[in-house]
């Protein structure tokens, strides 16, 4: 998102930012933070031809882009928040669109739209261009689990 | 070509399977995906559990092995929408998946996958999706 500035001052951007790098899954997968504010989350995966899918297409397999999306459910909920809590994934439901364009990155968008005591509900949306032209929405569940000290919880 | 073959040319295909580190083993026509522990899919360190895009790209890798023995065609059969449940943690072991074919049409099938780790009675998360075939 354009609205990305790292100069800004924001306490949620070092737990968010650690969620894209000190996850083993995320940073295999080379997980970049883009933005983190008002119960949301940016991040961005580069392309990279052993994630691939198809080869014949070149596109960027469609599990990558789960784990994309279910990681930036859990950094939109960190963000919401405003703390490193553990999450636990109860249900992730994803509709493909498209898929995306050959050799092209993907970047999600999630909001942490609802929250109770113990339950996050979060939306997020996928695109390689154009994020008015999405590749995969996605609609999540997630239990919270209670306050812990400094984390290495991810979106599990 | 034998399922064998087909399974064979699936695994071989795509880059990411190799990235997740998934094989599969067939018994008949029925198809056994097997994800070995390895520490780069880990999503909580803390547990340590296994991340849950990896549980998912793996069940949706499962079922289009399935497919791709079962339908079988040169071409890759598309995912148009999936949801997975989670059930349990994915601890630090081999997981295992099962594909169900509940309808396949002419067009679109409705595949259940189920993953476990130490007992297939206790699964760790299941997956219900819509796949378009691909035509020959």
């Amino acid at each position: 998102m354009s609205d990305a500035n790292p100069n800004l001052p924001n306490p949620n951007l070092d737990a968010a930012g650690a969620m894209a790098t000190e996850v083993p899954q995320a940073a295999a997968l080379g997980f970049q933070m883009v933005s983190a504010s008002n119960a949301r989350g940016v991040m961005h995966v580069p392309w990279r031809e052993d994630l691939v899918g198809d080869p014949e297409t070149a596109v960027i397999a469609s599990g990558v882009v789960t784990s994309l999306l279910d990681h930036c459910c859990g950094m939109a909920i960190t963000v919401a928040t405003g703390e490193r809590r553990p999450t636990a994934t109860l249900d992730l439901r994803i509709d493909y669109m498209r898929p995306a364009a050959s050799r092209a990155g993907v970047t999600v968008e999630a909001h942490c739209y609802h929250m109770t005591q113990s339950i996050a509900f979060v939306r997020a949306h996928a695109w390689d261009a154009d994020p008015a032209d999405p590749i995969a929405t996605a609609q999540a569940a997630f239990m919270l689990a209670g306050p812990v000290g400094p984390g290495t919880g991810g979106a599990t | 070509m034998t399922p064998e073959d087909h399974l064979k040319a699936f695994l071989a295909r795509a880059p990411y399977i190799r990235f997740l580190g998934m094989t599969a083993e067939l018994a008949g026509d029925e198809l056994t995906g097997i994800l070995p522990f390895s520490p780069h899919l880990i999503g909580n360190t803390l547990l340590p559990a296994l991340h849950g895009g990896v549980i998912g790209g793996f069940l949706e890798m499962t079922a289009l092995a399935q497919l791709a023995v079962t339908q079988s065609t040169p071409r890759v059969h598309k995912t148009i929408d999936v949801t997975i449940e989670y059930l349990r943690p994915g601890r630090a072991l081999t997981t295992y998946a099962r594909a169900d074919l509940r309808k396949v049409g002419r067009r679109i099938a409705n595949v259940h996958v189920e993953a476990w780790q130490e007992a297939r009675s206790q699964p760790i998360a299941a997956l219900r999706g819509h796949f378009m075939l691909a035509e020959d």
